[in-house]
């Protein structure tokens, strides 16, 4: 249960991090702890592949994305008018009610929460065994959908022909 | 409080904070990061509910989050491209000054 | 053939922890299994600083240092000496967190792989079911570490050197993943462990690595390239050019932190070597059936120290390719060619036992490299060396 509380106050605190700093390079090195903060909760719940896939993935690839991103648009340090939209008010009550609603349905259902305790012994062989089985078109229509994502990013961010660079 | 209903209320903190950065700042890409921690949270929700549920053998939940993450990791590609192209014409990224088709 | 030297580390560990109380031992147990590998593995590295500036040395044509104890061999000592007495200068505008932490991130999660490497018989740290997986995603993590190094000093070099650095390594990451399915599709499980029981069998003396076979040789070769540029080691080492970007990403920083640099970077070296032998040149297993007297654990540290001394040949023959030159070999002619192995693997299972396998999956992948080469080579032109001598 220590354990627990301490990967998910550290998950918090890259979330919080993350939507609250000035600097835009340091949200993005506190997103990556959130997403390291996530990955050991889900090790921490035994899904093994999962917690290694998303380190890779979200880590190792969307975090270097998002500071290759920041670093292509970089124009001034800060705003001047500061790093929050003239609406942020109305943002911050809706995530609040967002969060009010979620955990009121998560309190006041405990009662009819699944209670299952034994920990599922899962290895990567009957992983691979689902994947290829019982969910191959899933992984068949991921493979065409990251194609497809593939050449649009590349489209979309291609420079165009004879636009001033 | 079992646990179950720990790890789910730390997703809904979770979302609620990315869906805080996603409306609150200007920067196109901070919103972007909210979305992925939106989309972070509700994973931390399926392999929770896959661990605590009736059949953890099916392996539903640990699939859906899978594929989930690979399907975030693509959308985030082509969002950053975007805003990249965004930049590239209007030179900025806040998102307070690209209004024009406001009105 | 378990006898006790090929086993004595392991006894030693059993025989300290039988002095303690029951609900100590794992702790324990753990804490003696990381403070080995913190002790063998730094170790290592002064080894091979060392023999790398002796053998660049003598491939130059010069003796490398000799001033320091016989031969040169206290070298590594003064230069840890001289490191950890240097006044540590960091620029005025750089921001203080990240430029701490990037050097202790990069250590960090560079010795988290050293956890699932089998170093002997019964010595993996962790022995995990998806344990390719887990060294992978700590390799990941370490180009998030280059980039703050580059970023938090606030230097146009250091962020050109990081970012080039980092597209490097995401360049080559997918080449190196995929030589390793080849490995997991031979042998149909992600833990090292099993990898390296698959290879310790022998037929007539000869031992069944993976390496011998037609797609784990360029799968091999391919995991050799990029393993190479994953460690920014020279052929692709322009990110730390010393004649182009002044250090590049670690430009700004002087004394401990630099050797941390150095240490984490030599580190990962060890690092994918051992996982290039475990995965193709089995682990800790013997060449030949006789010589399994040998303890297992020399074996293993033998096959890095080839790899590393082959990594200082390279260093010392090669010229530096460009960034674009690197970039295009990876995505043109590195990937195509490992989707090519991983087709001809899954033909290898689909046709049974015999000699014709290896005849047509030889031949499969001997000619996509020739004609690969050719095209690639088309457009440029290449002709007889003309040298000019100074007047």
């Amino acid at each position: 249960m220590v354990i627990f509380a301490i990967l998910a106050a550290l998950t918090v605190a890259g979330g919080l991090a993350a939507v609250m700093l000035r600097n835009t390079v340091h949200c993005a090195l506190a997103v990556a702890v959130a997403f390291a903060g996530l990955a050991l909760l889900f090790l921490r719940l035994n899904a093994q592949f999962a917690g290694f896939a998303q380190i890779l993935v979200y880590v190792g690839a969307v975090a270097i994305l998002v500071v290759f991103a920041i670093l292509l648009t970089r124009n001034s340090e800060t705003p001047a008018t500061g790093v929050f939209s003239k609406t942020w008010l109305a943002g911050l009550v809706i995530a609040a009610a967002v969060f009010a609603v979620l955990a009121w349905a998560v309190i006041k259902s405990q009662a009819a929460l699944p209670q299952e305790q034994t920990e599922p012994q899962i290895s990567v062989a009957q992983i691979g065994n689902a994947l290829m089985g019982r969910y191959v078109l899933p992984l068949e229509i991921v493979a065409v959908l990251l194609t497809a994502a593939m050449i649009g990013a590349v489209i979309v961010a291609m420079h165009e022909k004879g636009s001033a660079k | 409080m079992s646990p179950l209903s720990c790890y789910l209320l730390v997703a809904a903190l979770v979302f609620a904070i990315g869906l805080a950065g996603a409306l609150t700042r200007r920067n196109a890409i901070l919103v972007l990061i909210g979305i992925e921690l939106m989309l972070n949270a509700a994973n931390l929700n399926l392999i929770a509910f896959w661990r605590y549920g009736p059949n953890p053998a099916a392996l539903t939940g640990l699939m859906f989050a899978v594929f989930s993450i690979a399907v975030a990791a693509a959308e985030a590609a082509v969002g950053l491209g975007l805003v990249i192209s965004i930049y590239r014409h209007l030179r900025t990224t806040d998102l307070d000054e690209i209004s024009r088709m406001k009105g | 053939m378990t006898n006790t030297l090929d086993q004595i580390f392991v006894l030693l560990k059993h025989w300290i922890i039988g002095f303690l109380p029951v609900w100590l031992q794992p702790i324990v147990a753990a804490l003696l299994s990381v403070v080995a590998i913190l002790a063998v593995f730094p170790g290592l590295f002064a080894i091979s600083v060392l023999l790398e500036r002796k053998g660049l040395g003598r491939m130059q044509n010069r003796i490398g240092p000799n001033r320091v104890g016989p031969l040169g061999v206290l070298q590594p000592v003064a230069d840890g000496i001289k490191a950890l007495i240097k006044e540590d200068v960091i620029p005025y505008s750089a921001d203080h967190v990240v430029h701490f932490l990037a050097p202790v991130m990069l250590v960090v999660v560079v010795f988290m792989g050293y956890a699932v490497l089998p170093m002997g018989r019964n010595m993996t740290f962790v022995p995990m079911d998806a344990g390719l997986l887990f060294y992978f995603a700590m390799g990941a993590s370490a180009e998030l570490t280059v980039f703050m190094a580059g970023w938090s000093s606030r230097n146009k070099y250091s962020l050109l050197g990081a970012m080039r650095a980092v597209a490097q390594m995401i360049s080559y990451e997918v080449p190196l993943l995929m030589s390793s399915v080849v490995i997991v599709m031979m042998t149909g499980s992600l833990s090292l462990d099993k990898i390296v029981e698959v290879q310790n069998q022998y037929t007539w003396g000869l031992p069944h690595w993976f390496v011998f076979t037609p797609m784990g040789f360029a799968a091999f070769v391919m995991f050799a390239i990029a393993a190479t540029a994953e460690t920014n080691r020279s052929p692709f080492d322009l990110p730390e050019g010393e004649s182009e970007l002044v250090a590049g990403y670690f430009t700004e920083y002087s004394g401990f932190k630099f050797a941390e640099f150095f240490l984490g970077e030599y580190v990962a070296m060890l690092s994918i070597s051992g996982l290039g032998a475990t995965l193709f040149l089995g682990g800790w297993s013997a060449p030949l059936a006789i010589l399994n007297v040998v303890p297992s654990w020399f074996w293993f540290f033998a096959k890095i120290m080839t790899w590393i001394c082959f990594y200082i040949w390279m260093r010392g023959t090669f010229p530096r390719l460009r960034q674009d030159q690197l970039m295009n070999f990876a995505w043109k002619f590195v990937l195509p060619m490992t989707l090519l192995n991983l087709l001809v693997a899954g033909l290898w299972r689909f046709m049974g036992e015999g000699f014709l396998r290896w005849v047509v999956c030889s031949a499969i992948l001997l000619s996509a490299y020739i004609i690969g080469g050719r095209i690639g080579m088309r457009s440029k032109k290449f002709g007889p060396r003309s040298y000019r001598y100074a007047e």
